[in-house]
C-alpha cells in the first residue's frame, strides 16, 4: 500500500504489515525494538515506546475489524535526529481513539475503571500522539525523543 | 513469562518474570484463580518483572479487589520501569508498594 503519511523520501521510513490479532505482538514488539537499537534509543524510551505501540494495536486487534473479516494493520517508523514518528494503521471501522476522555486516575481501588487506561498509557509514554481518518484508514501517529 | 508461587500459611507469594503483557497477563490471572481463598496476604514479587502494560495493570487491579476485606495485597521490588507505569496510570496511589 502507499504510503500516505509520510514522504518516504524525506526520513529513514520503514513499514511493515502484520495480521491484526494479539499473536502478532510478540513480533511487532521485536520489529520497533530492533529498529530502535539501531537508531541509539535509549531503555527507558524504547520501553515506553513498546508499551505505547502495544495499546495501540491490542486496541486494533480488538475493535477495528469487529464483525468483520480479519484485517491487517501496518506499523510505521520513521526517524529524524533523535525524534521516532510511529504511525498505526488498520482498514477497520472509524475510530479516533484519542477522543475518548481520559480515565480517573485519582479513584480508589474499588472505584477504579480499567477502560481507557490503554489510551491514556499511549497519551503518557510519548511526546505526542494525533489520529486521523484517511482515504478509508485509521492512522495513529505517535512521536516521541528517542534519546 | 515465568510464574512461581510460594505458600506459606496465610501468605501467597508470586514472583514474575519477564513481560506482563496482553499475551502472558492471561496466565498470571490463572494463577491467581489457584491461590486459596482463605489467604491473608498475597505479595507479588516484582524484582524480574521487565514490563507491564494496561493488561497487566488489569490483573493486578482485580487482584488487589478480591484481597479488599479479607487481607492485603503488596507489591514487592517494583523496579524503576515498573514504578513508572504504576505512576503514570495512578496505581501507586490505590496499591501497596514496598521495596526494602
Amino acid at each position: 500500500m502507499e504510503n500516505i503519511d509520510i514522504d518516504p523520501a524525506k526520513a529513514c521510513f520503514i513499514e511493515r504489515e502484520f495480521e491484526a490479532d494479539d499473536k502478532e505482538l510478540p513480533a511487532i514488539l521485536a520489529f520497533l525494538e530492533e529498529e530502535l537499537e539501531k537508531h541509539y534509543a535509549g531503555p527507558k524510551q524504547t520501553m515506553a515506546l513498546s508499551l505505547a505501540l502495544e495499546e495501540a494495536f491490542v486496541n486494533v486487534a480488538h475493535y477495528a475489524y469487529e464483525n468483520m473479516p480479519k484485517g491487517k494493520a501496518w506499523i510505521g517508523l520513521s526517524f529524524e535526529n533523535d525524534r521516532v514518528t510511529v504511525t498505526l494503521k488498520d482498514h477497520g471501522m472509524e475510530f479516533d481513539p484519542l477522543a475518548n476522555e481520559d480515565p480517573d486516575i485519582t479513584a480508589s481501588a474499588q472505584d477504579r475503571k480499567i477502560g481507557g487506561l490503554g489510551i491514556f498509557m499511549i497519551k503518557k509514554s510519548t511526546d505526542s500522539c494525533s489520529y486521523v481518518r484517511k482515504q478509508g484508514y485509521n492512522i495513529l501517529t505517535m512521536t516521541k525523543t528517542i534519546r | 513469562m515465568e510464574i512461581n508461587k510460594i505458600l506459606n500459611d496465610k501468605t501467597c507469594t508470586i514472583e514474575l518474570t519477564g513481560r506482563l503483557d496482553t499475551l502472558t497477563s492471561p496466565q498470571l490471572e490463572e494463577a491467581l484463580k489457584e491461590v486459596p481463598a482463605d489467604i491473608e496476604k498475597l505479595v507479588l514479587d516484582l524484582k524480574a518483572l521487565e514490563y507491564v502494560s494496561s493488561a497487566g495493570l488489569r490483573v493486578f487491579l482485580n487482584a488487589q479487589k478480591s484481597m479488599a476485606g479479607k487481607g492485603e495485597m503488596i507489591l514487592r521490588h517494583v523496579n524503576e520501569e515498573i514504578m513508572e507505569v504504576l505512576s503514570m496510570t495512578g496505581f501507586t496511589q490505590i496499591l501497596t508498594i514496598e521495596n526494602e
